[in-house]
């Protein structure tokens, strides 16, 4: 539903917004939920020190959804890690509610790309594994609750090598959301995935962002992946990276795939990577 | 067209190598008859001696005997090696201070330490357990370490992620996830311990299978009996291996392609 | 600014105890046999001085040079036959799917019989004296070599193989140019492992039948005279050679040429260990 519905139906305001696929609030209103400054990442190796990360400095707004773009191997994932806080930067910090991140935390869970599931427990028990200090009542309902929503019921008994990648990706979600962390930190989380699935679960984390409007921060190396998802898309160099630009993605939701503005967002991706519009 | 398949590999499964196995029996009899030897035992006088073993109550007997030293000797080696394996796996610090000294122990065949064995504890089963224990116990350590290596970083870092600490990370991630490793070292650990108890059988002990294979020998030259206890260490050993890979795939039926 | 920046002085200490932690550990190990030596009532065990004095002995007797020579000569042929024999016989046996199922459990029956209850047969064929003790090292390398080859075999990735018939490679130029070269890695790994094998093995057969060698200069000294002093002097050496042969072997391994399985077969953890400690800053 546009603006544009609301001024000419007013009625329509009584509809609630959650109702509706939202929209977002101004960009510019959101307050800042991660603050990363002069992040610089070094690993010695002795003779040859490998420059991954050369200042970067990032903000996340509360409830947005970012994209992190950038080549493979650029070391957007090492940028994850040490904004999740399993590594620390050689120089540098992270802030989160204006809190030191100084290791990783319940409150904002990474999803992997793969092999993130534990094999030897069951989807529900996977689910579950950070719900030790709830009652047996209240795991059971949560764990209920995120299968339903992930739109695993029926597979809460089966193990992560009986069901399929894509499935695998929904008990990682579902175990995530379960904590009810802050926010969620998905590094490159269909890139085992086919084409095909992949397009699916990216309708489906969107449709589960809505449910939940968690704060997230989204790495891949697909730039379409951005255009569809992000709300904002920072681009990365290759190494040493550094932020190239950080562009702001206003495309409507639900977005059109073959809109003209679409194809547009994606072309500037494309120059800011300095790739090639032709093959 | 599956059951057809299914028979048909049922049969190569057992009847390929009992034709294997009978050919080298034909030519195990026929080489007795032609080289004339009267000592070397032929397959029958192997067979009879076997019985001659079970009736006179010896084969069984011995049997357990072998079997509850290795035992004993093999809980040991579990007991004391993997915790040891698997804490060398997690801290790098104790891998990297201990792993010379395991290096180093480790060639020195358990034969070797049966001197040392006996001045500590006498003769009897008490040494052989101790040998059994120290042959089991190195290869225990290096499969715990490496089954702590096999496990993914990916588990680790969820772990963490999830607020456990470290105590929870070792036992609801780590010990879960390097149980197929550890399980296959463990497996092959037993068939040096039976390697052992047979050997350490042989130097210092008056019963058992080992005991057997020499006495046989040194009592009156039976090699009849000699290769009968052979013949049954082998079977033995065999059907305890493939008791570990049963037991190995039952539990560890989820990972099968998982990990 | 917060962060992980560390200063010279930490790194430099870290580094220093991080080399220091090898010989932490043997070092710990010498205190605790001195002490434990030194707490016991017992007579005959030596502590790690008098093990010294006797390595020290064997050297200038020539003992030590006589009898690691004859014990790794006996390693040598009884290895070198046994990979002779092994190796091709694993390969393909590994490469014929039906000829490991008919002849593989003949092999495992075979193999759980320690080479030492061989020895009776061994001496029944070949006499007494370094033959027999040959021959019982070869039996002992030759079942885990021939199963090491059946693996290496078994493991080579379809892909290589259909690139090599793919290019319209004959049988022979396959074996030679693709599956022997896939399957080496795995081959050496086995070959370390039965060099292990066979120098263990090699001691224990010196114990019981043969008139040379380590092994058996452990059992005299027992017996001519309760040196034990050379007893653990004996066991000491028989340890230390061993380690040299393995590391050696791990050099061969390491090589370039077969590097490319290196991260496959590797021994050492270090990746777990370092995440789960939580070491951060490392490089992964």
């Amino acid at each position: 539903m546009s603006r544009a519905s609301y001024a000419l139906f007013p009625a329509l305001s009584l509809v609630k917004p959650s109702d509706v696929i939202a929209e977002a609030p101004p960009a510019a209103e959101r307050r800042a939920k991660l603050l990363a400054r002069g992040i610089r990442k070094v690993f010695r190796r002795g003779r040859n020190d490998v420059h991954v990360l050369e200042e970067v400095d990032l903000d996340i707004r509360e409830g947005e959804f970012m994209v992190v773009v950038g080549p493979s191997g650029c070391g957007k994932t090492t940028l994850l890690n040490i904004i999740a806080g399993f590594e620390k930067p050689t120089t540098g910090e992270v802030r989160i509610d204006s809190g030191l991140v100084d290791g990783p935390d319940k409150r904002r869970i990474v999803v992997f790309q793969e092999h993130g599931v534990f094999p030897w427990l069951t989807v529900e028990a996977n689910i579950g594994f950070g719900l030790a200090d709830l009652s047996p009542d209240e795991r059971k309902s949560r764990i209920a609750h995120y299968v339903k929503l992930v739109g695993l019921e029926g597979f809460e008994h089966a193990y992560p090598h009986e069901v399929s990648g894509g499935m695998k990706q929904r008990v990682e979600m579902a175990r995530a959301l379960a904590v009810r962390p802050d926010m969620l930190f998905l590094d490159e989380p269909f890139g085992a995935l086919d084409f095909i699935t992949r397009h699916v679960m990216r309708g489906e984390l969107l449709r589960i962002w809505n449910a939940e409007k968690k704060t997230v921060l989204f790495i891949t190396h697909d730039i379409e992946e951005s255009v569809q998802l992000a709300d904002r898309i920072v681009v990365m160099t290759s190494r040493p990276a550094t932020i190239r630009c950080v562009i702001e993605n206003d495309l409507p939701r639900p977005r059109d795939l073959s809109s003209r503005r679409y194809l547009e967002m994606r072309d500037k991706v494309l120059r800011e990577l300095g790739l090639a519009k032709e093959v | 067209m599956k059951p057809a398949t299914s028979h048909r590999d049922r049969v190569t499964t057992f009847a390929a190598p009992a034709a294997v196995g009978a050919l080298l029996v034909a030519l195990w009899h026929v080489s007795v008859a032609y080289s004339g030897t009267r000592v070397f035992p032929s397959p029958a006088a192997v067979g009879a001696a076997v019985a001659e073993l079970l009736r006179k109550g010896l084969l069984i007997p011995y049997t357990f005997d072998s079997l509850g030293r290795v035992m004993a000797g093999y809980g040991a080696a579990i007991a004391a090696g993997v915790p040891l394996g698997l804490i060398m796996g997690w801290h790098v610090g104790a891998a990297s201070a201990l792993n010379p000294v395991i290096q180093l122990l480790r060639p020195i065949s358990p034969l070797a330490w049966m001197p040392v064995a006996v001045v500590l504890l006498g003769v009897g089963n008490a040494p052989a357990i101790l040998l059994i224990g120290l042959g089991a116990f190195f290869p225990i350590v290096v499969a715990a370490m490496n089954a702590v290596a096999s496990v993914r970083e990916v588990h680790l870092r969820v772990a963490r992620n999830f607020g456990l600490p470290p105590v929870k990370v070792l036992l609801h991630v780590m010990m879960p996830a390097s149980l197929p490793q550890l399980l296959v070292g463990l497996r092959l650990a037993l068939g040096i311990a039976w390697l052992v108890v047979v050997a350490a059988e042989m130097l210092a002990i008056d019963s058992g299978l080992g005991y057997l294979v020499v006495d046989s020998r040194n009592a009156g030259k039976r090699y009849d009996l000699v290769v009968a206890a052979m013949v049954s260490i082998g079977l033995i050993g065999f059907t305890l291996d493939i008791a570990m890979r049963f037991l190995a795939r039952a539990t560890a039926g989820r990972w099968s392609k998982a990990v | 600014m917060s962060g992980g920046v560390r200063g010279a002085s930490a790194g430099s200490i870290e580094s220093l105890s991080r080399h220091a932690r090898p010989f932490a550990g043997l070092i710990g190990l010498t205190a605790a046999w001195q002490l434990a030596i030194s707490v016991s009532d017992q007579s005959l065990l030596p502590g790690p001085a008098a093990a010294l004095a006797a390595i020290v002995e064997m050297t200038s007797d020539g003992d030590l040079v006589r009898h690691t020579i004859a014990s790794l000569f006996r390693v040598a042929w009884g290895y070198i036959g046994a990979a002779i024999l092994a190796i091709p016989l694993g390969l393909v046996l590994g490469w014929y799917s039906k000829a490991e199922r008919a002849a593989g459990p003949i092999l495992q029956i075979l193999r759980p019989i320690s080479p030492l209850a061989w020895i009776p047969i061994a001496i029944l064929w070949v006499g007494v004296g370094d033959l027999s003790a040959i021959f019982i090292i070869f039996l002992s390398v030759l079942w885990p070599l021939t199963t090491s080859a059946v693996e290496a075999a078994q493991s080579i990735p379809l892909k290589f193989v259909r690139a090599g018939r793919n290019f319209g490679l004959s049988r022979r130029a396959l074996l030679f140019t693709v599956i022997y070269p896939a399957a080496l890695p795995q081959l050496v790994l086995g070959l370390r492992l039965s060099l292990g094998i066979a120098w263990l093995v090699v001691v224990a057969a010196e114990m019981i039948a043969v008139g040379s060698g380590l092994g058996f200069f452990i059992i005299d000294a027992r017996n001519a005279g309760n040196r034990y002093d050379q007893v653990v002097a004996g066991m000491l050496l028989i340890g230390l050679i061993g380690v040299v042969l393995d590391a050696a072997m791990r050099r061969l391994e390491r090589s370039r040429a077969l590097a490319w399985s290196y991260n496959r077969l590797s021994e050492v953890p270090k990746k777990a260990a370092a995440a789960a400690n939580g070491r951060r800053g490392e490089a992964p």
